[in-house]
């Protein structure tokens, strides 16, 4: 019968005030050339508008960009939401201008990945196919 | 279980139940097999046109429209999958964003995965679970689509073309293919000085033909400039026209029964392809071998050919 390889869908989007994509634009095409589906959803975004996004295109990792300063305010309202809609095995990871004394508290509230700059892309790929293999108990073949 | 929940309406559960279709699983087309038996009633929208024509921004559009006019709304936009790592990168939603947080609204990416012709199996397979599931206005947005991209037609009952100004002369507009299939012409970014000019060439394009149009409708051209929702409400309002159209002549199921064909053969074609392409891949040495060295073309057409037959 019909046989399709599974791909790891990822969506990526700015949460909150900070008009600044480069960064979420280079990461998402890094990860299509790592051979992933990426919706990409841009600028401005609220933690309500990202969950459904992500609900609506049963993504297995929401990525989230932010350099605004805003991540220990904005992230728990993501988690929150996250939760709340029962999104329980969605990887989640962060990247942007994170102070690093900040990584574990983020990964206390539930982020599964920071990506600081200067992280390079293939480390990002690969730790995103590993934390989605972890925690949707899936083997993404390469 | 899953459909149970889907068919109740719970958002997750039709997502997850989309996911299971889209990759073929047992679970997914066993459902499917069953929401066949409840589509047939929605109306199935198909835009098409070019990159960059404005076809995302025409659905957000629409989608507001068609939720105000109290429709349950199922959006499905493809998006090219990459030909050398077959990931993709999937921008249509972007046009949308908190178009979806609106009640009765569902948007789907889904990327093409190698299929050719501007739709997909996959997609098909979408439209049809939806339309099973109680969305009675669906749209389907093609990936930006070429010349030859029609296969759309034989998908959907309502098929809207998108042009922009400043893409071509009317040597363009004469050509077969994408300008022949339209029931609707959409010329977007009508502010453009050149949009009267378009008007004109489709126009003429149309007037001239010899051909009797599909079903007898004669296509329709409409204006719009997505970005500030002029000429939207006019737009929704043309689709309905060929929706009563179709209707009143007796088309409107008939569409449906050729969209099923069209998904079958798709599914047909895909396995096939699948085959050619490992038989191909698998015999990539000596296919070059026989066709650089020895130049033998005709003997290892056939002799190929005949592999593909064995493992059929």
């Amino acid at each position: 019968m019909l046989m399709s390889q599974k791909r790891i869908k990822v969506l990526i989007a700015k949460l909150g005030l900070d008009g600044h994509d480069r960064g979420a634009k280079v990461v998402a095409r890094a990860l299509k050339d790592a051979g992933m589906e990426v919706v990409y959803t841009g600028l401005r975004q609220t933690p309500e508008q990202i969950v459904k996004a992500a609900i609506q295109e049963d993504v297995d990792v929401i990525g989230v960009s932010i350099l605004s300063g805003a991540h220990l305010e904005l992230i728990p309202l993501l988690i929150k939401e996250i939760k709340e809609k029962g999104l329980n095995d969605v990887v989640v990871v962060v990247g942007g201008v994170i102070p690093p004394q900040d990584i574990t508290r983020l990964k206390e509230m539930g982020v599964d990945e920071v990506f600081l700059p200067g992280s390079s892309l293939k480390e990002i790929s690969e730790k995103i196919v590993k934390a989605v293999e972890t925690k949707r108990g899936i083997k993404i073949a390469s | 279980m899953l459909l149970e929940k889907a068919l109740s309406g719970d958002e997750l559960a039709i997502s997850k139940l989309l996911t299971k279709i889209e990759y073929f699983t047992q679970e997914g087309l066993e459902s499917l097999q069953e929401l066949i038996k409840r589509s047939g009633k929605a109306h199935v929208i198909g835009i098409t046109g070019l990159p960059g024509g404005g076809k995302s921004t025409l659905i957000s559009g629409l989608i507001s429209e068609y939720a105000k006019r109290g429709h349950k709304v199922g959006v499905v936009l493809i998006d090219p999958s990459s030909p050398f790592s077959m990931g993709s990168f999937m921008g249509n939603r972007i046009r949308m964003v908190g178009k979806d947080l609106q009640k009765n609204v569902f948007i789907r990416s889904i990327a093409s995965r190698g299929n050719l012709g501007g739709i997909s199996a996959e997609a098909l397979m979408l439209i049809e679970a939806l339309d099973g599931l109680g969305f009675d206005k669906i749209i389907i947005e093609t990936v930006g689509a070429g010349q030859t991209d029609t296969d759309i037609v034989s998908a959907v009952h309502t098929v809207g073309v998108v042009s922009v100004p400043g893409t071509g002369d009317e040597i363009q507009a004469l050509k077969a293919g994408i300008m022949e299939i339209g029931d609707i012409y959409i010329i977007n970014k009508a502010d453009n000085p050149e949009a009267e000019m378009l008007y004109e060439t489709i126009k003429f394009a149309l007037d001239s033909a010899e051909i009797n149009f599909r079903d007898g409708w004669t296509p329709r051209i409409v204006k719009t400039i997505a970005i500030k929702d002029v000429g939207i409400k006019e737009l929704a309002n043309v689709f309905e026209e060929h929706l009563n159209y179709i209707k009143s002549h007796g088309l409107f199921d008939k569409r449906i029964k050729d969209r099923r064909v069209k998904m079958v053969e798709l599914l047909l074609r895909k396995r096939v392809e699948d085959i050619i392409s490992k038989v191909v891949k698998e015999s990539s040495n000596y296919i070059s071998k026989e066709i650089n060295e020895k130049h033998n073309l005709l003997n290892l057409i056939n002799e190929i050919y005949n592999n593909i037959k064995l493992s059929l």
